[in-house]
């Protein structure tokens, strides 16, 4: 789960819904140097769906897991480029 | 084509100088144009059309031009009549949900069209949209010009309802007609009217 990445980000949502988890997403992650690890913690079902979207659509993002527990939605994107 | 009569006739497997000359000529041109149409830039283009200025229909045009924008594309929203509304300073932060004609509604029509129901309907939404977590008409406006999209407010519209365009909040594009619109159009991917 979380701990295989080294997370060097991670980006609180909860609470928020559509568009803001993908918005502020990309906004954390431009901050990151290539390599990096973003985590977004959600609360929004949908992020799940548009998370994945988003990174398939965007250059130098990668999606690397997704997981549901407890209500939340983690989201592991690597900036790439 | 011709052949040239210094060229000896009846050996088919030696090509004609000039005929390859021509070919090569043609294969030049092609490439280019295809260098022309593939120029590297692949950024995709969206122009909405925001002519609505309930609250209603100011959410779809500002979320979908914020995702797009996270997508990394290049967005104009070109906002028209009612749509001015959604990026007037003042009128922005007062839009409001129209109770009649809208099936939706848990009455009819005919009560719906009692004085104070449309501020009840609004109301109701506006208390949904905070317990849901869903962003205000300000915060979308705010992160989309953050992102870079590009809103734009008509003007012949802004003459029409005598607005002035110190109206219209920082970073609004005014001065720009269907003309304009259309420019962006004609390069974008997407196209919506809302």
């Amino acid at each position: 789960m979380s701990s295989q990445y080294d997370i060097a980000e991670t980006l609180d949502v909860k609470g928020q819904s559509c568009p803001m988890p993908v918005v502020k997403t990309k906004q954390a992650i431009d901050d990151l140097a290539a390599g990096e690890v973003l985590e977004v913690l959600a609360t929004d079902s949908g992020s799940m769906s548009d998370i994945k979207g988003w990174a398939e659509g965007t250059p130098g993002v990668e999606l690397l897991e997704q997981v549901e527990a407890d209500d939340v939605y983690k989201h592991y994107v690597k900036q790439t480029a | 084509m011709s052949t040239d009569s210094s060229t000896p006739s009846g050996d088919e497997t030696t090509p004609d100088p000039a005929e390859m000359e021509a070919l090569r000529e043609r294969v030049d041109e092609l490439e280019a144009s295809l260098a022309d149409l593939d120029d590297g830039d692949d950024t995709k283009q969206m122009t909405i059309v925001s002519t609505k200025g309930t609250l209603d229909m100011a959410y779809p045009p500002l979320i979908l031009a914020s995702t797009a924008a996270a997508f990394g594309w290049d967005v104009v929203v070109f906002h028209t009549f009612w749509g001015l509304d959604i990026l007037h300073e003042e009128k922005s932060e007062d839009l409001k949900l129209s109770a009649v004609g809208n099936p939706s509604m848990p009455m009819p029509n005919a009560v719906a069209a009692l004085p104070g129901m449309d501020a009840m309907a609004t109301r109701m939404m506006r208390n949904k949209i905070d317990e849901n977590g869903t962003a205000t008409i300000k915060e979308l406006i705010d992160l989309s010009l953050e992102q870079g999209v590009d809103l734009q407010a008509c003007q012949m519209t802004i003459d029409l309802m005598d607005y002035d365009e110190d109206d219209f909040y920082d970073g609004v594009t005014t001065g720009v007609g269907a003309a304009t619109a259309l420019q962006h159009m004609a390069d974008s991917d997407v196209q919506l009217l809302v």
